[in-house]
């Protein structure tokens, strides 16, 4: 059996940015398995601009971010295998894959980075009643479809779910010559990012329906209208509400869900909070060698951050191969507390903990004046303060390794507090 | 002109023309629809009843009873997956136990084997995560699950195979009855038999009318269910029912043989036979009912909801009968529950009727009863696997990463006779779509096969139906510089 030192499953940005850190770290045998024709991931298809702006200070395509990614791991002659599958991992890290030159094949990897990204949810998640025409696509399925294929998903749209795929889609579509009619929130607030808000929405006119659902799809062979209610505190729709919106396509953009069946076939325990692995800081899992990053740990809202979460599975990976890190214990839990939806990385070995500690975090509401604080038990060890947080914008704290270093307990708690007034 | 035309691809259709294709008969199998299997045998439970439900002496008992036995050889030369896990119908009340007991004696009087009343702590063992308001169960351990699509599609595939001519998008309109013969008349052509098999399912009263007076009405009667994704299969191991009252069968819990977790029906007569929509309402409560089974159902584990309609006729019985007025025309009627379990022995049945009618049949000597499944290909031993992607390389791409389902897989349910033509037709055949992302990401990929295969358009495929269009033309900068749309 071939052994590898790194085995990264997935070439989309956080594959890629892990693999190259790994070999800027010294590492020299290191595979890179990707299901497509060429890397780059879903950043392929999203071919609008905003990425790059926080890691390359520039305003880069999808397309031209991956490419300078690609480049480097030309640079640097990784070696990749395209258009192949990763089918099971062990805790032993051993990795089944498939593909049409090599058949079923099994490496032996010394450590191994998931970075599988994620799925969208489709319509089944979400329960939508009615029928079952033709005409109902996920956004990033329509992505691919107008963006890769060049084919048109529908010409009268209506979109349910302000993810940022779906605000993105709700312009593409209207350059595209589509009436998009709506886009809909069951929520008060949008669920992705404020700019997306304004340069997808607002500046085309499209109208966002904010605490409205669907009720019902209608149509036989193909959609015909959809059945809008308003919803009420709890996001649940109010009868006697209904509205019928005549339209061709229904978007859907109602969350993505990280995509951890491989991680469960090697039984690395998930977070149900963020839908994957439990990582520490270097993003290692709970099963010892095998880290994550990206989208398959928690979804991101900008690239430029899974890149920099790679970069430390990628690190992390190789300090593990090279045994240069003391074992990590991963004693210290990180707890989502009040106001928080979830908080990455979950477990912490002090150590390990270079100069600072950065968490990642969602809060579970919109919050005005407010702030973010971590306790050590009931002692308060770092408050920062935000004029605005909101569900759709990931949040970052930094802890110095001194607060880490003189913790009390073995739990940190992390609390989003609104400001009165 | 046919010897014998058979109205309705279903699995009652399907598995009739496939034992006359063992005969020398010009047999033609017709169907409304884009693709065989499109009806209630799309959207059903796919439980292969034991068979102590039905009314002692009634149709649905006998050909209950009767067909369930039929079903290990026939999926052995269909090659269709048939899962014998027996079935429990349980008591949450000592109040239901009278009726597990009842369950019991009605069971020995249709003739059905095996039946054994199991108490609590032994139903505790085979299913533990059953409420624990569960006192007994009556077991029956003949009855097992199937996909109920796949044996019609398999059905379908043997008929052809063996001689049988099958017409889709062929709505009949009329019959006209001629002296000792039929002409089936559809908007796109007409064809005539000496015989006509009325397997139509909801419309089969509409197509009886055509050729005689109306003596039974069918009306559907709608069932939702939920499916849950794999990771909820092994919540149970038998097909869990509740205990039958006035409204039906209630609600049950079973794993699928894929592995997923199905639980519904609910039932609700409606009148229009094409309203496949799954309400609210109804789905909240099948979820209420099925926690009377068990309060463990990950519901937020669900991957689709579904509904299909019951053909349920106002006799009350299955209808299996020629007509005394149109002699030749036969109707296989009002099949709703135990249907699916019956069709073996329905289509003996009839093929006997046939026998008589026409003074005996005579066998075909090339008659194949053999049909091969599309490989699965994740289920072969590895070096099964690579042997087969060394002589046919697409084989090694996975084109569903959520079923692993390689395309080699969507080609071969393409290019069978009776084969895919549609989104749907692949998802029924090989199932990529079926999984947790629903399509998300091999759809794409699905539609391309399907243009390139069947050297059409990316843009004339279409999802099921003929006026279920995906696309809708390119995006404006399409074909600019040559070849954009990228290949496969």
């Amino acid at each position: 059996m071939e052994i590898y030192d790194i085995v990264v499953i997935g070439g989309g940005p956080a594959g890629m940015a892990a693999a190259v850190a790994a070999r800027q770290m010294g590492i020299e045998k290191i595979l890179l398995i990707e299901r497509d024709r060429e890397l780059g991931g879903i950043l392929q298809q999203c071919i609008h601009n905003g990425f790059g702006l926080h890691n390359f200070k520039e305003d880069l395509t999808g397309p031209e971010f991956s490419e300078r990614y690609i480049q480097r791991i030309e640079e640097l002659d990784i070696p990749c295998k395209l258009d192949t599958m990763g089918l099971s991992i062990t805790k032993n890290r051993e990795v089944v894959f498939v593909n049409s030159r090599e058949g079923l094949k099994t490496v032996k990897a010394r450590a191994i980075v998931l970075a599988m990204g994620c799925r969208e949810r489709a319509r089944g998640a979400v329960n939508i009643p009615g029928s079952r025409p033709a005409g109902v696509f996920t956004a990033g399925t329509a992505q691919r479809l107008i963006n890769i294929e060049g084919y048109m998903v529908g010409k009268k749209i209506m979109m349910l779910g302000t993810g940022d795929i779906g605000l993105i889609m709700a312009r593409r579509l209207t350059l595209e010559g589509s009436n998009v009619i709506a886009v809909l929130a069951r929520k008060p607030y949008p669920g992705g990012l404020m700019r997306n808000v304004v340069q997808c929405l607002y500046d085309y006119d499209i109208p966002l329906m904010l605490q409205h659902t669907i009720v019902e799809i209608l149509g036989k062979d193909r959609v015909r209208g959809v059945l809008v209610a308003r919803t009420d505190e709890n996001s649940l729709p109010i009868p006697g509400t209904e509205e019928l919106y005549e339209c061709d396509t229904l978007i859907l953009s109602v969350g993505l869900i990280p995509e951890n069946e491989l991680s469960l076939s090697a039984g690395i325990e998930l977070d149900r909070r963020t839908g994957g692995p439990i990582v520490n800081e270097s993003r290692e899992t709970r099963v010892p060698g095998i880290f994550a990053c990206g989208n398959v740990v928690h979804v991101h809202d900008l690239v430029d951050f899974v890149v920099e979460e790679s970069e430390m599975a990628g690190k992390g990976a190789a300090r593990f191969v090279q045994r240069s890190v003391e074992c990590a214990d991963a004693s210290i839990a990180l707890l989502p507390g009040r106001g928080l939806k979830y908080v990455v990385p979950q477990r912490v070995t002090a150590a390990n903990v270079e100069d600072g500690l950065d968490l990642f975090l969602r809060v579970n509401r919109v919050y005005g004046p407010s702030y973010i604080e971590v306790k050590d038990g009931r002692e308060s060890i770092k408050k920062v303060k935000r004029p605005h947080m909101s569900p759709g914008e990931m949040e970052r704290v930094r802890i110095n390794r001194r607060n880490i270093e003189k913790m009390k307990g073995s739990d940190l708690i992390v609390e989003a507090v609104g400001v009165e007034g | 002109m046919f010897d014998v035309a058979v109205v309705g691809a279903g699995v009652i259709g399907t598995l009739i023309a496939r034992e006359l294709s063992r005969y020398r008969l010009e047999v033609a199998l017709l169907d409304r629809s884009n693709d065989v299997a499109n009806g209630s045998t799309k959207a059903n439970s796919g439980i292969i009843h034991a068979g102590y439900d039905a009314a002692p002496g009634s149709n649905k008992a006998k050909f209950n009873v009767l067909g369930n036995p039929l079903f290990d050889e026939l999926c052995d030369h269909l090659d269709v997956q048939f899962n014998r896990i027996g079935s429990l119908a349980v008591a949450f009340s000592e109040r239901e136990r009278t009726t597990v007991e009842q369950l019991y004696e009605r069971g020995k009087m249709n003739g059905v084997e095996g039946l054994r009343i199991i108490e609590r702590e032994e139903l505790q063992a085979l299913e533990p995560n059953l409420n624990d308001t569960a006192v007994c169960a009556l077991h029956a351990p003949q009855a097992g699950i199937i996909d109920p699509w796949e044996i019609a599609i398999a059905a379908a595939e043997n008929a052809a195979e063996n001689g049988v001519e099958v017409f889709l998008n062929f709505p009949v309109e009329d019959i006209d009855r001629r002296a000792g013969s039929f002409r089936i008349i559809a908007q796109d052509g007409e064809i005539g038999a000496r015989c006509v098999i009325n397997c139509a399912g909801v419309f089969a009263d509409q197509i009886h009318g055509m050729v005689a007076a109306p003596s039974y009405e069918i009306t559907p009667r709608k069932g939702q269910y939920f499916v849950l994704d794999k990771s909820a299969g092994d919540l149970v191991n038998h097909v869990i029912f509740q205990c039958p009252t006035e409204a039906g069968k209630g609600v049950l819990v079973t794993r699928s043989v894929h592995g997923n977790l199905l639980v519904g029906p609910d039932a609700q007569e409606i009148e229009d036979k094409e309203n496949l929509s799954t309400t609210r309402d109804r789905l909240d409560f099948v979820r209420r009912s099925a926690g009377k089974i068990s309060k463990e159902i990950p519901f937020n584990e669900v991957v689709r909801s579904f509904s299909g309609l019951r053909a349920t006729p106002s006799t009350q019985d299955f209808v299996i009968e020629e007509s005394k007025e149109a002699r030749g025309f036969i109707d296989v009627a009002g099949i709703e529950s135990p249907g699916l379990t019956a069709a073996p022995a329905i289509a003996h049945y009839i093929r006997d009727l046939l026998i008589e009618i026409r003074g005996g049949l005579e066998k075909k000597k090339d008659f194949n009863p053999l049909r091969r499944r599309v490989i699965r290909f994740m289920e072969l031993p590895d070096e099964r696997k690579n042997e087969l992607i060394r002589k046919d390389p697409r084989y090694g791409r996975i084109i569903c990463r959520c079923e692993h389902i390689t395309e080699a897989a969507i080609v071969d349910a393409i290019h069978r006779k009776v084969g895919a033509s549609t989104v749907d037709g692949v998802k029924k055949r090989v199932r990529p779509g079926m999984g947790r992302c629903q399509g998300g990401f091999c759809e794409p990929q699905v539609l391309k096969i399907l243009a390139r295969e069947l050297n059409k358009s990316v843009t004339e495929i279409v999802k099921n139906e003929r006026d279920s269009y995906i696309l809708t033309g390119s995006t404006k900068c399409s074909g600019i510089g040559g070849q954009i749309h990228g290949d496969l």
